[in-house]
């Protein structure tokens, strides 16, 4: 008969929902209320800048075992929502607030770069073993679906010692919303006015042509498994699955190959050009050695810090970052902020106060 | 059929006895606890609906009907328009239960019906095994493995022959609502054939042995059995359909996730969960993030849409072969 193992079957339905009530009741109380002891501090932000942020409260953490550090990589749209309602000591933001957002926050909000990214484009030819020649335009007709076979003319004619194959392009693009897209894009906008006018720069563009991969490790994959594809990937990604890159053209017409130098480069050529509160778009920088697809990331601080407590460990850890922390960037394929960059960061650090009191 | 008839009769009465104590106090606190967590369920669906419908006002407002039926999905513009994702919620799902249920019935029967003692078990066990794996190791299998084969072996063939259908015409990636819609059969084949062989076990013996009496061929009678069982493997479908329709990781590996509706299952697609899934990371602004809030109340929808006509057809069947109550 089924109706007494239907009960049955209730009954430790009950009893275990029963036991999940009670572990869930009592496991707050138990681990949020240590104030007095330690000093704990929370971040939520980009996924970008994740492997080096865990670096650096592991690296942190031995230095000052007293403050507690935690850093969820939610993505970039979390650390701005929450910066805002404040349910955060500091966000993370591959690229800069909006003024509207800016704005809808309760207090003077502060972008602190920590370093910079790049985005290469990769490419899966069988044939082509040496790295291909791209110009700008040509980047752009190929995304926008006007460029749809690789032995096009326009790409022969950077990559004149390379035979191309008489095949269809097909490109990868993001299907979620990130960073690497945003930066991808804005450098599209900025040198190609129809690119601009069409699609515009964003997370998650509405992409003319291809087909969506999930992340850089679904971008990859599909990279990898079909010939004739072209995408583009975070540089520490192609570097770490030493996926075959492409030289860009910049602005100063020089072909450069994506490195942390070139980067860092990148940088340091812009920051005659960066506003007073740093935030700035370095795609397509001006310079000879410059590689054109870069850009920061971000921690987002407010300036007038509630609690003096943990205000000053955010101070103190933002400082570490800026300076101990950047030699750990390298090792995980990230470019160190310039000079005059890391000068204007301390700039922003030392403005930070808590109850009228500078916190440096 | 009568027999299934009067075996209701004393399921009903014990029913009842649960529901109307005798005054024994255990009885009554059973009886409390059990109503409540029924109705936890119900204001955990309410609360849900709510809270979705409420967090996609402002996208409700500003689009109307027209997001049901826009086919622009571009952020940057703060242009919203569901009608791919549904499209290719639908069609994947649909793809994967055509191709899923033969499949199923299939396992089903062998098990139940034919295979031998030493093989059933074993066999019955790792269609089991396949339903414990993670969606994301699908994906991961379906680009590494599935997409290249379907792009090298099965897309071609289907182009040359069937080219002339406008379903398989375009560029052969491997990636798109074909091989979105076969992972998702592979996904909800160990479901449907789980419960559609729990379903035959339960068609009683009698039955055979009466189609058989009759000089029913093996084959006769098995359709004596699943015309018994209709209506369990209608349910067993519906369990798979849902499955399909929320599955996430593994369809966005290789659906292609682009909203545009086209009629080459060559072609990529896009469905409303991969779309929660990529985009809400970084959705910053207010409408774009509640434009996402209010896909997920259309896959609500959607879902409800869809079980509820499931039902009606269960109902349907029911009434017809007046077959066994069984309903998974």
């Amino acid at each position: 008969m089924p109706l007494p193992k239907r009960s049955l079957h209730l009954i430790i339905l009950v009893g275990l929902i029963a036991i999940a009530v009670t572990l869930a009741a009592c496991n707050p109380n138990g681990t949020n209320h240590a104030s007095s002891g330690p000093v704990a501090l929370q971040g939520v932000g980009a996924t970008f800048p994740n492997p080096l942020y865990q670096k650096w409260l592991s690296e942190y953490g031995k230095l000052n075992p007293n403050i507690k550090i935690d850093y969820q990589s939610q993505g970039s749209g979390a650390g701005i929502k929450q910066i805002q309602s404040q349910l955060v000591q500091f966000g993370a933001s591959d690229s800069p607030m909006k003024d509207a957002d800016l704005q809808a926050a309760p207090g003077e909000i502060l972008h602190v770069p920590t370093v910079l990214g790049a985005v290469v484009i990769t490419y899966n030819l069988n044939a082509v073993t040496q790295p291909l020649n791209f110009s700008p335009d040509v980047v752009a007709a190929i995304f926008l679906g006007k460029i749809t076979k690789w032995n096009d003319a326009r790409i022969a004619a950077d990559n004149k010692s390379v035979t191309l194959p008489n095949a269809d392009i097909t490109v990868v693009h993001r299907s979620d919303g990130s960073g690497t897209s945003a930066v991808f894009t804005d450098y599209l906008s900025k040198i190609s006015p129809e690119w601009k006018d069409k699609v515009g720069t964003g997370t998650s563009p509405s992409w003319p042509i291809g087909i969506g991969g999930k992340g850089n490790e679904g971008v990859t994959g599909q990279i990898k498994n079909t010939p004739n594809t072209i995408g583009y990937v975070e540089l520490a990604y192609a570097v770490q699955n030493k996926l075959p890159v492409a030289k860009i053209k910049n602005a100063s017409g020089s072909f450069i190959e994506p490195t942390i130098d070139s980067v860092t480069a990148a940088a340091a050529a812009s920051a005659g050009t960066t506003p007073d509160d740093l935030r700035v778009s370095i795609t397509n920088a001006q310079g000879a050695d410059v590689y054109p697809i870069s850009s920061y990331t971000y921690i987002l601080v407010y300036k007038d810090q509630k609690d003096p407590v943990k205000g000053k460990a955010l101070v103190d850890f933002l400082w570490w970052g800026i300076h101990d922390g950047e030699k750990y960037a390298k090792e995980l394929q990230y470019a160190p902020l310039p000079a005059d960059i890391v000068k204007r960061a301390e700039g922003k650090i030392n403005s930070i106060v808590s109850q009228g009191k500078a916190l440096r | 059929m009568s027999v299934a008839t009067e075996k209701l009769s004393p399921h009903r009465g014990d029913w009842r006895r649960v529901l109307s104590p005798t005054g024994n106090f255990g009885d009554a606190i059973f009886r409390i606890l059990m109503t409540a967590v029924a109705f936890f369920v119900v204001a955990i669906v309410v609360g849900m609906i709510l809270t979705l419908g409420a967090d996609s006002l402002m996208s409700i407002r500003q689009f109307g009907f027209g997001f049901l039926t826009g086919q622009q999905w571009n952020p940057v513009r703060s242009e919203f328009g569901a009608l791919p994702f549904i499209y290719g919620t639908l069609m994947s799902s649909l793809i994967a239960l055509l191709i899923s249920v033969p499949f199923s019935l299939g396992i089903a029967i062998f098990l139940v019906e034919q295979a031998p003692h030493y093989l059933a078990k074993p066999v019955g066990f790792l269609v089991e095994l396949l339903a414990a794996i993670p969606s994301v190791v699908y994906g991961l299998w379906g680009i590494f493995v599935l997409a290249p084969f379907l792009r090298v072996y099965v897309e071609p063939p289907l182009a040359r022959h069937l080219g002339w259908l406008p379903f398989f015409q375009g560029q052969i990636t491997g990636i798109g609502l074909l091989t979105g819609g076969i992972i998702l059969a592979i996904m909800v084949t160990p479901i449907i054939s789980a419960v559609v062989r729990d379903v035959l076990s339960a068609v009683p013996g009698n039955q055979r042995e009466a189609a058989l009496a009759l000089g029913a061929t093996k084959w006769e009678m098995i359709r004596v059995v699943l015309v018994n069982g209709a209506p369990g493997i209608a349910g067993a479908v519906i369990l798979g359909l849902g499955r399909a329709l929320g599955e996430t990781m593994a369809v966005t590996m290789v659906i292609g996730n682009r909203a545009e509706i086209s009629s080459s299952l060559f072609a990529p697609s896009y469905t409303i969960a991969s779309a929660i899934a990529n985009e809400f990371t970084e959705a910053t602004d207010a409408l774009y993030l509640s434009a996402l809030v209010e896909l997920g109340l259309i896959l609500f929808l959607v879902t409800f849409i869809v079980n509820g006509l499931a039902r009606v057809l269960v109902w349907n069947v029911t009434r017809k072969t007046g077959g066994l109550t069984r309903t998974a």
